[in-house]
């Protein structure tokens, strides 16, 4: 029973529907390109640098992390560079070179490598990276000092800022048509409101995120900054206003959506969804941060194991 | 292969084949073998073959008993010279004796099937009809020894079969249901039961009026015909985690073995012809009727199907059967289909660790937490699969190892788990 010609062995099923890591990771890099977009033609070459700067140091990392550790180099997947991107895509245009490698550092080695990798981050990677950064070097992330030096022709005031620290008399210049537009600073790929739209509906409409997530966080923020506006209009933002400045979109669609750290069962993803939408406002409204979308992530990531055993009772067990 | 739709949003509904009613149902026997193999399963696990040897001469419906004190046998399906007996081992480890036979063109019927028939004791038939096409275990399926088995009380036929792309039963729907007919009667009179339900796609339930059984349809969408999903979705009853529909006395059988049965009585002669899907490289499907025990090379050979390094070979269809590494292997009672993938088709597997990307939770048909349940049984922890993950709800369809972003082989998983856990067991009860 023997012959030359060897065939491959392998086990049920021999179908696959040729889903990957990669185009995930592609994906989800694609349908950043329109909010990133917007950002580079707003602040000019400085935010193509942090952009690129950031995907190759987070690629770079990946592959030192790769060798040593003794790990099949991953870098293909995609999934380091779109870390990279997103990381970018908070940043100011401002943000100094060193800043990005740190920011980097932490996203893949503290906040990816050191847990297994690619699917054991048990946070967002980004939002790690990203919260170290904010409590480390306030300075360089306040936009409005950041960006101080820019005019892009419309309010240069970062709108949660001004909300926080005015009033919100400060922020009646600000019409949702023109925040939808990216008429408002902010991180590079963070402030056009569109651009973010079209592109997380893209990931949804391909099955890339999970739209439970996305719609329970939108939902939260509109719901609990309503009643917050509701009770008190004078010192509570519209909920409109909540839902599109600050990291509001760009959390909906590419952070709270991180498949790791968020849960996979439907009353979980709801759960979180809809809990860190709240946490999102009660941060914003009350709390001592500018904004609260990435605490309320990464808080909600750390609820995520427990929330995601509530899950259906698997067929014929229990009786 | 069936691809991710570009809106993955809505899943890809994977379909069962229709064959188009009223339109000819096309089969290709192939049936010029020079040499047949038969595979025994040896459940026993003896050594030495003592009552069968190189040499003999056997008869085309011979009752072959291979060792003492079992009363396990095989049927040969051609007359001619036992060449070569030697050992198989199959998927899980499974020991098979595979008897070579070189084949005489013209066949000689072994006549003890007749004479048992014109008795018309249906116990004395019964004992050569262990296996069927289509139906490899009749005898333990049909519980017809109580002792080892409940006893059926419902019998379920299946009209469509469990994977993709394979038509068998729907061609039997097509072309015999005078043998169907027939078989039905004879299965109610041996299992003293009229409970019998036909479970068909609703295109081809016209086509059963005449049958005199209860028909239910079952969308065609896979893995709805699989028969614990018959049993939810059809007959609203639950099989417990780890049982079987027999477990429920519930008996499932393929309207192929039914057809089979039928025949049986009517040509007083063991039906040794097996209805076969044949997916080609590009997926394109042919039917044969070939003989049990034909050798698959012979088959492709015949339909011009070329195999080379590196392709893959498999015996049943493309979500639950098995890779197999010689083309020498023979068709079996159920071998359902012969699948080839050219190399370029393949998607291997990978190592990659799942990344919680939730696609096999919305593909499992049986609510099982996958990708809790790969991280568990990559860590060798059996207990806790079982017990908290749902390792035995597990239906075996593959539909999480199809979507599985990271290519993780998550059925390979799943088996390789149900299997050490019954070891560990096992291991448990030996010591205890
Ligand atoms: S094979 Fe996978 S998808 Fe199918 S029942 Fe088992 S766990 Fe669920
Ligand atoms: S489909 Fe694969 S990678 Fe995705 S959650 Fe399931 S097992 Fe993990």
């Amino acid at each position: 029973m023997h012959s030359q010609k060897l065939f491959i062995g392998s086990h049920a099923p021999y179908f696959h529907n040729g889903n990957s890591v990669a185009s995930k990771s592609y994906n989800i890099m694609f349908a950043a390109l329109p909010a990133v977009g917007m950002g580079i033609y707003q602040y000019g070459i400085p935010a193509l640098a942090v952009i690129t700067f950031s995907i190759s140091c987070a690629m770079l990392w990946e592959l030192i992390m790769n060798i040593a550790m003794k790990r099949p180099i991953s870098i293909g997947d995609g999934d380091a560079a779109a870390i990279g991107l997103i990381l970018a895509m908070l940043l100011p245009a401002t943000t100094p070179w060193w800043i990005v490698l740190t920011g980097t550092f932490l996203a893949i080695v503290i906040g990816k490598q050191i847990f297994g990798g690619l699917g054991c981050n048990p946070f967002n990677p980004v939002l790690v990276a990203f919260a170290i950064l904010m409590l480390s070097w306030k300075n360089y992330l306040d936009f409005d000092a950041a960006l101080l030096n820019y005019d892009l022709g419309f309010k240069m005031l970062y709108p949660l800022g001004a909300l926080k620290h005015f009033g919100i008399n400060a922020i009646g210049d600000f019409t949702s048509q023109g925040l939808l537009m990216g008429q408002q600073i902010g991180g590079i790929g963070a402030s056009c409101g569109l651009g973010l739209i079209i592109g997380g509906l893209y990931l949804i409409l391909r099955g890339y995120i999970r739209w439970e997530i996305v719609f329970s966080f939108l939902i939260g923020i509109f719901v609990t900054a309503l009643l917050y506006n509701i009770s008190d209009p004078d010192k509570y933002a519209a909920p409109m206003f909540h839902l599109l400045t600050g990291y509001t979109l760009i959390g909906a669609f590419f952070l709270a959506t991180e498949d790791s750290s968020s849960p996979v069962n439907l009353v979980p993803m709801l759960l979180y969804g809809a809990g860190a939408g709240i946490f999102t406002v009660l941060i914003r409204n009350i709390g001592a941060f500018v904004d609260g979308v990435v605490l309320a992530v990464l808080i909600f990531n750390v609820a995520n194991p427990l929330l995601d055993k509530i899950r259906p009772k698997a067929l014929g067990k229990g009786i | 292969m069936i691809k991710r739709p570009f809106f993955g949003l809505i899943q890809a509904r994977l379909k069962y084949p229709a064959l188009i009613p009223d339109q000819p149902v096309a089969i290709k026997d192939i049936d010029l073998s020079s040499k047949i193999v038969l595979l025994y399963e040896n459940k026993t696990g003896q050594q030495n073959v003592s009552r069968l040897k190189a040499g003999d001469k056997v008869k085309t419906g011979q009752r072959l008993e291979l060792f003492e004190n079992t009363s396990d046998y095989i049927i040969s399906t051609a007359t001619g010279e036992v060449k070569e007996i030697s050992k198989h081992t199959g998927y899980f480890g499974r020991n098979y004796i595979s008897i070579t036979i070189a084949r005489n063109p013209e066949d000689q019927w072994d006549e003890n099937f007749k004479t048992a028939g014109q008795a018309g004791n249906y116990e004395d038939v019964i004992k050569f009809l262990g296996a069927l096409p289509g139906e490899a275990g009749l005898s333990t399926l049909l519980s017809l020894n109580p002792a080892e088995h409940p006893p059926i009380n419902k019998i379920v036929i299946k009209g469509i079969d469990n994977d993709l792309l394979v038509a068998n039963n729907q061609t039997i729907l097509r072309t015999q249901l005078d043998d169907l007919k027939n078989g039905i009667d004879i299965l109610s009179e041996i299992m003293h039961t009229t409970d019998i339900i036909f479970v068909v796609p609703p295109a081809l339930k016209t086509q059963l009026s005449e049958l005199g059984v209860t028909v239910k349809t079952v969308k065609p969408k896979y893995p709805n015909h699989f028969p614990h999903m018959i049993m939810k979705n059809v007959l609203r009853e639950i099989v417990p985690a780890g049982k079987s529909p027999g477990d429920s006395k519930t008996g499932f059988i393929n309207a192929e073995a039914v057809a089979a049965l039928g025949m049986a009585f009517r040509d007083r002669e063991i039906p040794i012809y097996k209805i076969l899907t044949v997916i080609k490289k590009d997926s394109s499907v042919v039917m044969v009727r070939a003989r049990v025990g034909t050798p698959v090379k012979d088959i492709l050979d015949t339909l011009g199907i070329e195999l080379n390094h590196g392709d893959r070979l498999v015996l049943g269809g493309p979500m639950t059967g098995h890779a197999v590494y010689s083309e020498d292997l023979p068709v079996m009672y159920d071998t359902d289909a012969i699948m080839v993938q050219g190399k370029k088709q393949i998607i291997l597997s990978t190592d990659t660790q799942c990344i919680n990307c939730g696609e096999c939770i919305r593909a499992c048909p049986a609510k099982v937490p996958v990708n809790m349940l790969v991280r568990v049984l990559e860590n060798g922890l059996y207990d806790d699969a079982a017990d908290e993950y749902g390792l035995f709800s597990c239906i075996e369809c593959g539909l999480c190892a199809y979507v599985c972003s990271a290519r993780i082989p998550v059925l390979h998983f799943i088996m390789l788990g149900k299997h050490e856990y019954a070891l560990l067991k096992n291991a448990e009860e030996s010591n205890a």
